[in-house]
């Protein structure tokens, strides 16, 4: 099977997740879609690491996990709070940044 | 080379009682002027001691040095403060000490009514002991300094009364067209050290034959720039009438003993590189022979007796310029003309104070006369300086301006003739106006009122100053050139080789031609002024002459409308240039970046996904434009 096809799928979730990121507005969905793009860049790293016969984009794909548990982390205990304090999780109620 | 470690305590004695005057405050205005007067005068025996030792010594060991410390050491850039007494300059610190000491006498009265007296005697030490500075430095350096002292002290005392807002600005103006004459003497310098790697006199003397002509043409025209300046001669002529402001032992100080003569000096000094630099030389006679008939020019307009004698002190500086500029022979004749000058200028203008103490401070000459009867004294010294300045046998001024005339018409060819004429009409002129000076004064009737002044003769304090200058307007030429003393006395200095001049006239005709002209200059004064038909206010109908003298020849407006308008337009045009273009560049800065700012602000609009969004576009637009660069 021809491993550009891999990169297609690949690309295909980024572009799920980007526009996810950038339409959806609840937080838990937004924070998923981010998930998403980083499994994208994952598999692209070991599809990368198939061509060209090394383990390098392997290492890489464990390096981006490790960030993303971290970040999952963080990002829910975050949203948590917020849908604490305003009892919603949608991401355009939480704009204090502009003023 | 003979040294004595008591030159420096002819300087330290004024210049400590200054900073005595100065610092000690309200404290010692009991006694500051006595300590003021006794400092000159103790100055004034030190020279006299060091006078009885040169005579002691042969004429080629009478220089006196004194090192005092090392001032500057940079490199091969070495400079001693030192100081040097020598034939000339004994006779410039007799002159300046003993005349200064009698003006300090004089001032313990004409000042006793000021409550700032102390502070005007500090500054007069501090005068004198500049201008001893000036004569006694042994280098351009050690002059320049005394030179600047000079020009402090003078704007301090011009200014003294500064309480008025034109006497403030008449010492500012003394002191600002001096400035021109220092970035001359500066500049002189500088040329000198570039040329000559020397600033010293003796350095400079030994290595001026070996430079080249133009260099010490340069040198000789900053020099005489420097010269015009402190020495008020054209064009830098016009502080002087205006330094009137001051007191007037200030003027008698300014004009007779210190200041004006600085320039003399200079030149008479530097005569090593102005016998060397023909073109430099020639042009210091036409500067004295133009002043010299300036000064007189405007002498016979002024109604004012200070400005009177201002501008006479003008035009006999223009004499002695003159004689500088006429070689080795002119040197010693100036310098008698100097020290002449200095007795029966110093004299007429303690006079003319013993007339406004008498006055009411009332300058005025049109509102004299007859004062002969209510003050005889001033009116006998005054009328000896007169006789002295006139030139008339056997007075001071007859011996001292009669060798310059006589030696300017032997100056050689056309020129000799031109400046003998100038100068011989300049003699007519002189004794047309100080004879009007003397009938507006002293005869005739009251033009006064005399229920409201009550003149009468001064203190002792005041007219025995007066009584001793009139005895050396009397004797002091006799005494100075019999047997040629004074020319004798200075000749190891000049190059002199006698001998080989032209003789145009014989000094019996150029005596009978100046007496005549005397005379000319007092009958045509007596015919217009003596038949007491003065009127109390300057009459308006004149001739534009008579005008144009009565506004100093124009030399205020000639300023203006050539220096002060256009400078003024310039810094205008500065300012203007400034606030458009340079400020103008900082605001549109500044606006700029508030501009672009607030419409970046735009951006930020707090919403994640709008973030989010820029970030996607940003990365695509990275992407696109990495894929453009490499395919």
């Amino acid at each position: 099977m021809n491993a550009a096809n891999y990169l297609y799928i690949s690309a295909l979730l980024f572009t799920i997740g980007a526009v996810g990121v950038v339409v959806r507005r609840n937080a838990i969905v937004v924070f998923m879609c981010i998930e998403l793009m980083l499994n994208a860049a994952n598999l692209s790293f070991v599809t990368f690491s198939r061509i060209n016969g090394n383990l390098h984009g392997q290492v890489f794909a464990f390096f981006t996990m490790v960030v993303a548990a971290c970040e999952v982390v963080v990002g829910l205990a975050i949203i948590v709070t917020i849908y604490r304090s305003r009892r919603s999780a949608s991401v355009d109620v939480a704009s204090l940044l502009k003023r | 080379m003979v040294t004595s470690n008591a030159l420096v305590y002819l300087i330290a004695l004024p210049l400590f009682g200054s900073v005595v005057l100065l610092l000690a405050g309200r404290r010692a205005d009991k006694w500051g002027h006595l300590l003021a007067t006794a400092l000159p005068a103790g100055s004034f025996v030190i020279g006299l001691t060091e006078l009885l030792a040169m005579l002691g010594r042969s004429p080629q060991e009478r220089s006196v040095t004194q090192k005092l410390f090392e001032w500057i050491s940079v490199g091969n850039f070495k400079i001693d403060a030192g100081l040097l007494l020598d034939q000339l300059s004994i006779c410039f610190v007799l002159l300046i000490t003993g005349v200064g000491t009698l003006i300090h006498i004089y001032s313990i009265s004409y000042m006793s009514h000021d409550p700032d007296r102390r502070r005007f005697f500090a500054f007069l030490n501090l005068f004198i002991a500049a201008m001893l500075l000036l004569v006694l430095g042994d280098s351009y350096l050690s002059l320049y300094v005394g030179w600047e002292g000079v020009g402090l002290a003078s704007y301090l005392l011009i200014g003294f009364w500064n309480q008025k807002p034109t006497y403030a600005t008449a010492a500012k103006k003394a002191f600002v067209m001096n400035r021109i004459g220092d970035m001359g003497l500066s500049i002189a310098i500088m040329i000198a050290f570039a040329t000559l790697g020397t600033v010293s006199f003796a350095g400079v003397k030994e290595g001026a034959p070996q430079a080249s002509t133009a260099a010490l043409t340069a040198i000789g025209i900053m020099l005489l720039i420097a010269a015009i300046g402190k020495s008020a001669q054209f064009p830098l002529q016009a502080w002087l009438g205006d330094a009137m402001a001051g007191p007037t032992p200030v003027s008698a100080l300014i004009h007779a003993a210190t200041m004006v003569t600085a320039g003399v000096y200079l030149i008479t000094r530097s005569n090593f590189i102005f016998d060397a630099a023909p073109t430099a030389q020639l042009l210091v006679v036409i500067v004295g022979a133009i002043t010299l008939l300036f000064g007189a020019l405007i002498g016979m307009a002024k109604d004012d007796i200070k400005k009177a004698l201002a501008a006479s002190t003008m035009s006999q500086i223009g004499y002695m310029i003159l004689g500088t500029g006429l070689g080795p022979v002119g040197y010693a004749f100036a310098i008698m003309h100097l020290l002449t000058h200095g007795f029966f200028k110093a004299g007429m203008f303690l006079g003319a104070g013993s007339v406004m103490h008498g006055m009411d401070d009332e300058v005025n000459m049109r509102r004299y006369g007859g004062l002969r009867k209510f003050m005889p004294i001033t009116f006998a010294t005054f009328g000896l300086g007169y006789l002295a300045i006139l030139g008339v046998p056997p007075f001071a001024g007859f011996y001292s301006k009669d060798h310059i005339i006589e030696t300017a018409f032997n100056a050689g060819g056309i020129k000799g003739i031109i400046i003998g004429s100038v100068a011989l009409l300049g003699a007519g002129i002189t004794a047309f106006y100080m004879t009007r000076v003397m009938i507006l004064t002293f005869t005739g009737a009251p033009r006064w009122d005399e229920k409201a002044h009550h003149p009468h003769e001064p203190s002792i304090l005041m007219w025995l100053p007066m009584a001793i200058l009139a005895i050396g307007s009397v004797s002091s030429g006799f005494l100075l050139s019999k047997g040629d003393a004074l020319v004798n006395w200075l000749s190891p200095l000049f190059e002199y080789e006698g001998g080989h001049e032209v003789e145009l006239l014989k000094p019996i005709v150029v005596t009978t031609l100046a007496l005549a002209m005397v005379a000319t200059g007092i009958a045509i004064a007596f015919i217009k002024y003596a038949r007491g038909n003065v009127a109390q206010v300057a009459p308006v109908n004149v001739s534009v002459f008579t005008k144009i003298a009565r506004r100093d020849l124009l030399q205020d407006d000639f300023n203006e409308a050539v220096f002060m308008r256009p400078g003024q337009g310039l810094t205008a045009t500065l300012l203007k240039t400034d606030e458009v273009i340079i400020d103008g560049a900082v605001r549109g800065v500044a606006r700029l970046a508030v501009g672009s700012g607030s419409l970046l602000r735009r951006t930020q609009t707090g919403f994640v996904r709008s973030y989010a969004a820029l970030i996607l576009i940003g990365a695509l637009a990275l992407i696109a434009a990495i894929w453009v660069v490499t395919f």
